[in-house]
């Protein structure tokens, strides 16, 4: 037994020093050059320096809720008709919805930007048929769009996974005690899909919030999220301490909401009246 | 007696049938010429049934015969492909579940996990917008029925699988239904939990006067607690009776072989209370066949009694015994046929015996499509009871 301890103990060394170099390490060097000036001395100058960044945070967070809410409102519908369909039909919708996701992130964001650019496919069709250009790339709607369609699958995967497993006799059971088709879906079938929609959230907020990449090419350099301050802070090593608190933040930003959206699950229990 | 039993059971019928008053005031469900096929094979082959107002009706039958298909059309979760069905003289056919007078109780509980015993209970009388203290009133009394008082708040899967069963009787008993659909409602339960669950149901199903369809493939089951058992293969009804006449007058081969033990023989009925098998001219006292009509003998273990060898209408040397308790079972080679007895008495295995069959023992049935697929016992298992027919589990 305890041989096996040890050897239980081996196997994890080298997770253990991935993490340590690639996970913990980093993370010290962001909270010391948190608290800490651009001559290495002690300060919690950057700290108070954050409430010039609070629209950022403010943009970001809103820009990451709607993307959020919207992928949810079109993705919990699709979960629940893929998981309606049937073999090569399923297999067939799934492909679909994968398929952008086999492709990198930046190459689908770039691609998503000349399709929609002044110059691009979209616009160049509404123009030929004499309807006039519109403008998306270099506005809020752009990077929500962009949100949106990067995120996606991460939204209608895990409550797929959900639905599949959800046992038709629920269905049938919550039918014969009185449900209508949407009464069924509001009593039954949303709240035991429930913990994928967590998932789903947190899946979509998550990389929404600290995204820099979509807001530069569908903004157009015009609208500043979190991610793109920090990133261009970090050019710079005379602010390397600002972004680190920024990104320090943003952390804990981000484990409050995972935090908020488990506790979501841990309590589906109903109490008597 | 068996000819005074079979007549009155046909003229039940007879009345039955022919007045309009009683078709139309106690038939709370009526299945006419019900067909269903799933993937092109014919699960249902015109079905006609009819049950009675608080009647406790068993659906019995191997997988794959239809039984469930049958229950889940009355549910509203499948839809006929041709016939008419009729709850309380309203054609349903079109009706979904959730707007007919019918609960279930499904062969999984189905129990909502997100729920707790309260609310899985309460469920159907939330969504009728019910008053808040008749909810209560109504769970506490339901629990009470089912006798799991103060379970209130527990969660649903903290409870023994009898426990879980109980709530959704409670769940479904809750919402008044008409009919109550049981869907092989103690399949999961072990044995002595089984028999207790079957007392009870029996109970709470005189106590609330509800019309009980219970579908099994335990044909001991469908025997202790049915009023009346409906007993199919292959998507047709082989037979609809009380249990005593559906045990003691099998109409065909495969009902006297599902339904207990049973020696099935081929037979000539030589004459009205004359037939003749395994060589032998026998006295019965079946009527109404052709002059020399072949047709298949029925005789129960315990109908047949062991005599002195030359007393013996036949005789055959013992092949196996096996002791079961409050009697033995005997396996008699009589001429290369292999009769099963039940006796009080041990017979050493390689003796000769003679048996003797009364006339009131011998039971006659037409030939049927199962005629010489039940034979004797020289294979003996209990193969009807596990074989498993994939086309149900399709079709769950």
């Amino acid at each position: 037994m305890k041989g096996r301890t040890a050897f239980q103990k081996l196997a994890a060394v080298p997770h253990i020093v991935w993490t340590v170099m690639f996970i913990v390490a980093p993370m010290l060097f962001v909270l010391y050059f948190a608290l800490t000036d651009a001559d290495g001395r002690f300060s919690f100058a950057n700290i108070t320096s954050l409430s010039q960044y609070t629209n950022v945070f403010i943009l970001s967070i809103a820009f990451a809720l709607i993307a959020t809410v919207i992928c949810l409102l079109i993705g919990y519908p699709l979960a629940y008709y893929m998981a309606q369909q049937k073999g090569r039909t399923q297999k067939l919708l799934m492909v679909l919805l994968m398929l952008p996701m086999w492709c990198n992130l930046l190459i689908r964001t770039y691609a998503l930007m000349t399709l929609l650019d002044n110059g691009g496919l979209l616009n160049s069709l509404l123009d030929s048929l004499g309807l006039g250009k519109i403008t998306i790339v270099g506005t809020d709607f752009g990077v929500i769009l962009g949100m949106i369609y990067d995120f996606l699958p991460y939204m209608v995967l895990p409550i797929f996974t959900a639905m599949t497993k959800l046992d038709k006799q629920y269905i049938e059971a919550a039918h014969d005690l009185g449900c209508s088709h949407l009464q069924t879906m509001t009593r039954v079938v949303i709240p035991l899909t429930l913990s994928g929609v967590v998932s789903g959230v947190t899946m979509v907020f998550v990389p929404s919030i600290s995204t820099f990449y979509i807001s530069q090419k569908l903004g157009a350099g015009k609208i500043d999220l979190v991610g793109d301050t920090i990133e261009r802070l970090f050019q710079n090593p005379s602010t390397y301490n600002v972004g680190a608190v920024i990104s320090l933040v943003m952390m804990i930003l981000i484990i409050i909401s995972v935090q908020v959206m488990n506790r979501f699950t841990d309590d589906e229990k109903r109490v008597m009246p | 007696m068996v000819i005074e039993s079979r007549n009155t059971c046909f003229f039940a019928i007879f009345l039955f049938e022919r007045s309009p008053f009683s078709k139309e005031m106690e038939n709370i469900i009526e299945l006419k010429g019900v067909s269903k096929f799933f993937d092109g094979e014919c699960i249902l082959d015109g079905i006609d049934l009819s049950i009675r107002d608080k009647e406790f009706v068993t659906l019995l039958g191997p997988s794959g015969c239809g039984k469930t298909t049958t229950l889940r059309i009355i549910g509203g979760f499948e839809t006929p492909d041709r016939g008419e069905l009729f709850i309380d003289g309203q054609s349903v056919k079109n009706t979904p579940p959730n707007q007919r007078p019918v609960n279930t109780v499904f062969q999984k509980y189905a129990l909502f996990p997100h729920l707790n015993v309260f609310e899985n209970v309460a469920f159907g009388l939330r969504l009728a917008g019910a008053p808040k203290d008749e909810i209560v009133r109504s769970v506490t009394e339901m629990l009470a029925l089912v006798k799991l008082k103060g379970f209130e708040r527990r969660t649903v899967t903290s409870l023994s699988g009898g426990q879980q069963q109980r709530v959704a009787i409670a769940r479904a008993l809750i919402n008044h239904p008409r009919v109550l659909l049981l869907d092989e409602p103690l399949g999961a339960l072990d044995l002595k939990l089984r028999k207790d669950m079957q007392n009870e149901l029996k109970k709470i199903q005189r106590q609330t006067g509800i019309t009980f369809i219970y579908v099994t493939h335990d044909q001991e089951e469908a025997l202790s607690m049915s009023d009346t058992v409906v007993v199919m293969a292959n998507g047709k009804i082989q037979q609809i009776g009380s249990p005593v006449d559906i045990y003691n007058e099998p109409e065909n081969a495969f009902v006297a072989d599902f339904i207990g033990e049973s020696n099935i023989l081929d037979g000539i009925m030589v004459s009205d209370g004359k037939v003749k098998f395994s060589g032998r001219l026998f006295d019965c006292v079946d009527s109404g066949f052709a002059p020399n009509e072949p047709v298949d003998i029925v005789v129960r273990p315990e109908d047949v009694d062991v005599v002195k060898l030359d007393d013996g209408m036949l005789t055959g040397t013992v092949s196996s015994v096996t002791f079961k308790g409050d009697y033995y079972e005997i396996i008699v080679d009589v001429g290369g046929f292999k009769w099963m007895l039940e006796t009080s008495d041990y017979e050493a295995p390689e003796t000769r015996i003679g048996l003797k069959i009364e006339p009131e023992a011998i039971h006659v049935m037409k030939k049927s499509e199962f005629s010489g697929q039940f034979g004797d016992y020289s294979s003996f298992s209990d193969e009807m009871d596990h074989m498993s027919d994939p086309t149900e589990e399709e079709a769950e």
